[in-house]
């Protein structure tokens, strides 16, 4: 750091790497692509299980891009990568855990009005 | 960079200098674990969402149905000029490819800020804030048409409904109106911080205090925070507005 007093040098600019911005585009282009792949699937198909699941195979392709390349975390050391990822276990048992409680009292509502109605 | 060693016990709050445990900085680090908290919250909305729904029984709620996204989001400005009826899903996808685009400027002024070129960084940073204001706009047009509602309305109980609020709801329950505000609020204040914060960094980045500092690191935690934004719209947009 520069100090009072002390004159200031500009930096020296590096000339940008023509490789490096490319594979900038090209993840753009990637998650685009993918977005548009979710609108034709939207536009085109029944709204069942395997749509869901598409997309969500899709959004988490998304989720990895995004990771991966814009926030720079593919190329981190792999102890960092763990640290981030590992704790999103709880995530997923939190995903499985409520939706299969909420099916349970879905189960138990419909039944209880299916008793009333007879 | 990374010895192992530390010289001096202060050296390990530097950020950048001195001890980098994990080879990443203080200040990314933290950053890095702010975000994972920040998606645990994140994650409770929406998966507090798909219990409302998978618990949802129509019978018990006036027969109401939990609404298909399509038939609630399907404005667009300016739809009468065009004498379009629905336009499903066309409003938020443009809304989805501007918050891309923004994170891309922003990985594009990180680039800049390594190579120490701060005309580029501020033109991405500009590029960046302009993308994070037209996203907020759209969204507050969303919730113009969402809370005004459109059509005839619905009657509910003997009463007619149009638009939603936090108590009523045209469109289905109105837990569905709640959880619309609730996460898609959260999202947009983090996108309002977000803007407010690159605005504050591209006047420190205008001022030359990186330039300085002899380091753009700054920009790439901004950066991380932003991409994070456009993460979590991804999940909401896949959760919210296509299943």
């Amino acid at each position: 750091m520069a100090h009072h007093g002390e004159e200031f040098i500009e930096p020296e600019v590096i000339p940008a790497d023509p490789a490096k911005i490319g594979k900038i585009w090209k993840t753009a282009g990637i998650l685009a692509l993918i977005t548009a792949i979710e609108f034709v699937c939207a536009f085109t198909m029944e709204k069942d299980g395997t749509l869901i699941t598409i997309y969500i195979l899709l959004t988490l392709l998304k989720a990895y891009f995004i990771m991966a390349e814009f926030m720079h975390l593919g190329h981190e050391r792999k102890s960092l990568q763990l640290s981030i990822l590992l704790p999103l276990i709880f995530i997923a048992w939190g995903i499985v855990a409520m939706l299969q409680e909420a099916s349970d009292i879905n189960t138990a509502i419909t039944t209880w009005y299916d008793f009333l109605v007879k | 960079m990374a010895t192992g060693a530390i010289e001096n016990e202060k050296d390990i709050w530097k950020g950048g200098e001195g001890n980098l445990p994990m080879n990443a900085s203080y200040g990314k680090l933290m950053m890095w674990f702010f975000l994972v908290s920040d998606a645990f919250t994140f994650s409770g909305f929406l998966i507090a969402y798909g219990y409302a729904r998978f618990k949802h029984v129509a019978s018990s709620y006036h027969g109401i149905e939990w609404p298909n996204p399509d038939d609630v989001f399907n404005a667009f400005p300016a739809m009468d000029v065009f004498h379009v009826d629905k336009a499903p899903l066309v409003f938020v996808g443009i809304m989805t490819f501007i918050l891309i685009l923004s994170s891309v400027t922003m990985v594009l002024a990180v680039e800049a800020g390594q190579r120490m070129d701060k005309a580029a960084v501020e033109k991405w940073m500009l590029w960046t804030i302009l993308g994070g204001i037209t996203f907020l706009g759209c969204q507050a047009w969303e919730w113009m048409h969402f809370i005004h509602g459109h059509g005839e309305g619905t009657w509910i109980g003997g009463e007619l409904v149009k638009g939603a609020n936090l108590v009523q709801n045209q469109y289905g329950p109105p837990l569905f109106g709640d959880y619309f505000f609730f996460i898609t609020g959260f999202h947009g204040t983090h996108v309002l911080s977000g803007i407010i914060i690159n605005i504050i960094i591209f006047y420190r980045v205008a001022t030359g205090l990186y330039q300085r500092r002899g380091h753009y690191e700054m920009i790439e935690k901004v950066g991380l925070y932003w991409h994070f934004v456009d993460l979590v719209w991804v999940f909401v947009f896949t959760f919210f507005y296509l299943v």
